[in-house]
């Protein structure tokens, strides 16, 4: 029982994580109707930059803080995170509206590739690391009840906590603010959210701004467990099975995707993975969306679509 | 600025294959700097190179200068085996192929016989290619994944106190899901059958940085030790895994290719006490050719990589090949020809003639990081010496006595697989008269 919790556990906290990353595919395809196949490109982007920063401030400065380095290096991917998303809407979405989804997708497929080289080029391809000080030992809960105890990871649990933080702001960001009611107009119909005076440019700006600032985030996560390196671009499409569960155009469709995913992919790994040959979680993930897909096509929170014919 | 290190590779573009001339010896390079095994294959990849230009800078093999040409493939199979066709007939022909990649290496297995070109895998590929009579093109130098999966077995049953003490223990092997993570599967089947010890088989899918659920059942079962077989970032995750789960990092084992500082340097103290085989070498920043390297090629604006990086395991892993590629040349020049540019037959003639006693190895800056290599025209390993090393939270320490696999497990294991390969394939194996020919 105590090891199933455990699975359990540490499926939740790794489902949170990709919730965080689904919200970044969610946020920009709700505002703009573009599938971001970029969003992993973002995350290494946002990773290396951070990463690499806090490693060259102290050298060209100085700096003798850890805290200090990485919060500099923080403001300063923010500030990178912008400029690339006024750049990819100047240079590639500005050209692109009102044209076909399939059209869009494949722009962002194209900013994925340059994005991950350009990163590589200009930060490196060595694993960096970034400290945030986040501890890696791990800590034992219940352990009068259960024999042994429970296992929790403190790294995993204050991810969680971090994700679940930002997702309810982001949550509160879209239902709350006029400006979240814009981003979800434009997301409708774009033609029809410029006839009514909403300046879809800038919309696309601070869409690709917020989606840098949680790749920033999941960047930072990801890269202090796993350290910052080329896969962090693939890690982040782990959330395609999320949103393919959750729904597209539903902020907490990625939420409970997420989670689903998450427990799904460790349980199927541990309990059914032994019986045909292990290392199942990936692709079961995509089998878990896909069934679910055979039963509600829409997603489990996604719009029905119904188009007259 | 600082430039980072594919920054530097990058502005060297230019540079990374070097002029081609008549009577040159083209040695083709397959690498991958870019992707997710970069940090590990980029590092081998600047030893290979950089050891091609020392040889240059001291005149060539014999007078023969060495032309070379990167090719890029990210560890894909199948861009690999690109690299392979689009290379394999430049400048006169390639004189070897050291694909750095298991998975290419089956691939190019069928391919190699037919462009007559050999393949020099040390320490990866097949490991029944050993058997040279049916594996005439293949060259596992210095170690197949059997020997290494052997030693460790030879090693935990030392710490136990013996073979017998392994009954009933528990072994867990992590490994890549792939040609590469499978191989040692047969050796330690092999293995648990004869010392009652029971093998937990835990696969890592590519590229390796979602195992939470491999360590949560590791922390379920227990095992005495976890052996990994992993490649570039699973090697970390699995350490920072073992951490995480409170899994002891002395009783983790890795094979030679999870046992470099881009594994470890990143988890630092939390890879204290981590062991690894070493293919023979491990970090070697005195050793003579190093010291080479750096006065004639760096000192001099051509090196590869980063010059902090000169002499790392991975470095001297590439280093080490292509001086048995270089070394190959050089013996089938002795029969063919001193001066000469060799053909890819003649330089097969070479790899399984080669003879590196301690005296020519100490000759070309050796001594101390290698033991001598012997190869046959039966058998294509030539040496299986294996150490251990530890991680000791800054740096790989040699914690061991010199190993060698057992042949009386290994051989008919070999003899086995080779000859089923023999009969899928149709090949009749050369036998010790014809290989005096």
């Amino acid at each position: 029982m105590a090891f199933f919790i455990e699975t359990l556990i540490g499926g939740l906290m790794a489902g949170m994580l990709y919730s965080l990353v689904a919200l970044g595919f969610v946020l920009i395809f709700k505002a703009s109707g573009v599938f971001n196949f970029a969003q992993g490109a973002l995350v290494l982007f946002a990773a290396l930059a951070m990463a690499r920063f806090a490693e060259w401030l102290p050298a060209w400065f100085g700096i003798e803080s850890l805290a200090l380095a990485n919060v500099l290096a923080f403001l300063i991917t923010i500030a990178i995170m912008f400029v690339a998303a006024l750049l990819i809407e100047r240079l590639v979405l500005r050209y692109l509206v009102n044209q076909e989804g399939a059209t869009l997708l494949m722009a962002t497929l194209g900013i994925a590739y340059f994005l991950e080289g350009f990163g590589q080029t200009v930060f490196g391809s060595d694993i960096y690391k970034i400290d945030v000080g986040m501890p890696k030992d791990p800590v034992l809960i219940l352990e009068n009840v259960f024999e042994g105890g429970i296992l929790i990871n403190k790294e995993d649990f204050i991810a969680a906590v971090i994700a679940a933080t930002l997702v309810t702001l982001l949550t509160l960001f879209f239902q709350k603010t006029a400006t979240g009611r814009a981003l979800r107009a434009v997301a409708d119909d774009h033609q029809a959210a410029q006839s009514i005076g909403i300046p879809l440019n800038r919309i696309w700006v601070i869409v690709w701004c917020v989606a840098g600032v949680v790749a920033l985030v999941a960047g930072i996560i990801w890269g202090s467990k796993l350290g910052v390196q080329f896969s962090l671009a693939t890690v982040a499409l782990r959330a395609l099975p999320v949103v393919i569960l959750g729904g597209l155009t539903s902020v907490p469709g990625a939420i409970i995707g997420g989670l689903i995913i998450g427990v799904g992919e460790k349980l199927s790994e541990v309990y059914l993975g032994p019986s045909i040959g292990g290392g199942i979680e990936i692709w079961f993930a995509y089998v878990l969306a896909l069934v679910f897909l055979l039963f509600r096509p829409q997603g489990l929170f996604g719009e029905k679509i119904i188009d007259r014919v | 600025m600082k430039l980072s290190k594919l920054a530097i590779a990058a502005a060297m573009a230019a540079t990374l294959s070097a002029p081609i001339h008549a009577a040159e010896q083209f040695f083709p390079v397959l690498v991958y700097r870019t992707g997710a095994y970069a940090p590990n294959g980029s590092q081998w990849a600047n030893g290979y190179v950089d050891y091609l230009k020392l040889v240059n800078a001291k005149g060539g093999i014999n007078g023969v200068k060495i032309a070379y040409e990167e090719c890029e493939f990210g560890y894909a199979t199948d861009r690999g085996v690109e690299c392979y066709e689009r290379l394999k007939n430049k400048h006169g022909g390639a004189t070897v192929f050291q694909p750095l990649s298991t998975g290419v290496t089956f691939a190019l297995t069928d391919k190699a016989p037919i462009d007559k070109i050999p393949l020099i895998t040390a320490g990866y590929g097949r490991s029944e290619s050993q058997n040279g009579a049916v594996f005439t093109w293949n060259f596992p130098l210095l170690g197949t994944y059997w020997v290494a999966a052997d030693v460790l077995v030879q090693h935990v049953a030392k710490k136990e106190g013996g073979f017998d003490k392994l009954k009933g223990k528990k072994i867990a092997l992590v490994y890549h899901d792939s040609p590469y993570g499978k191989e040692p599967i047969a050796l330690l089947e092999e293995r648990a059958k004869m010392h009652g010890f029971q093998l937990m088989l835990l696969p890592v899918a590519h590229p390796g940085v979602e195992q939470k659920a491999t360590w949560l059942q590791i922390r379920q079962q227990r095992p005495d030790y976890v052996f990994l077989w992993g490649w570039g970032v699973m090697n970390s995750t699995a350490l920072k895994e073992a951490q995480a789960t409170g899994y002891p990092r002395e009783k983790m084992y890795g094979v030679w290719w999870a046992g470099a500082e881009p594994d470890v340097k990143d988890v630092g103290e939390g890879a204290k006490g981590y062991n690894a085989l070493a293919l023979q070498h491990g970090a070697e920043p005195n050793a003579k050719v190093v010291k080479d390297i750096l006065t004639l090629v760096y000192d001099k604006g051509q090196g590869t990589g980063p010059r902090e990086e000169v002499g790392n395991v991975l470095y001297m892993r590439g280093l080490i090949s292509a001086m048995l590629g270089v070394e190959g040349v050089r013996r089938a020049q002795e029969r063919f020809g001193k001066g000469k540019v060799m053909t890819g037959e003649q330089v097969r003639w070479g790899l399984e003639n080669l003879d590196l006693d301690q005296k020519k190895l100490d000759a070309l800056g050796f001594a101390g990081v290698m033991r001598p290599v012997r190869t046959s025209c039966l058998d294509h390993m030539g040496s299986s010496w294996v150490r251990i090393h530890t991680w000791n939270g800054t740096k790989w320490e040699f914690t061991s006595d010199w190993y060698q696999a057992d042949e009386k497990v290994i051989r008919p294991m070999v003899m086995l697989a080779s000859a089923k390969y023999a009969e899928e394939k149709k090949i009749t194996p050369r036998t010790p008269e014809q290989c005096k020919e």
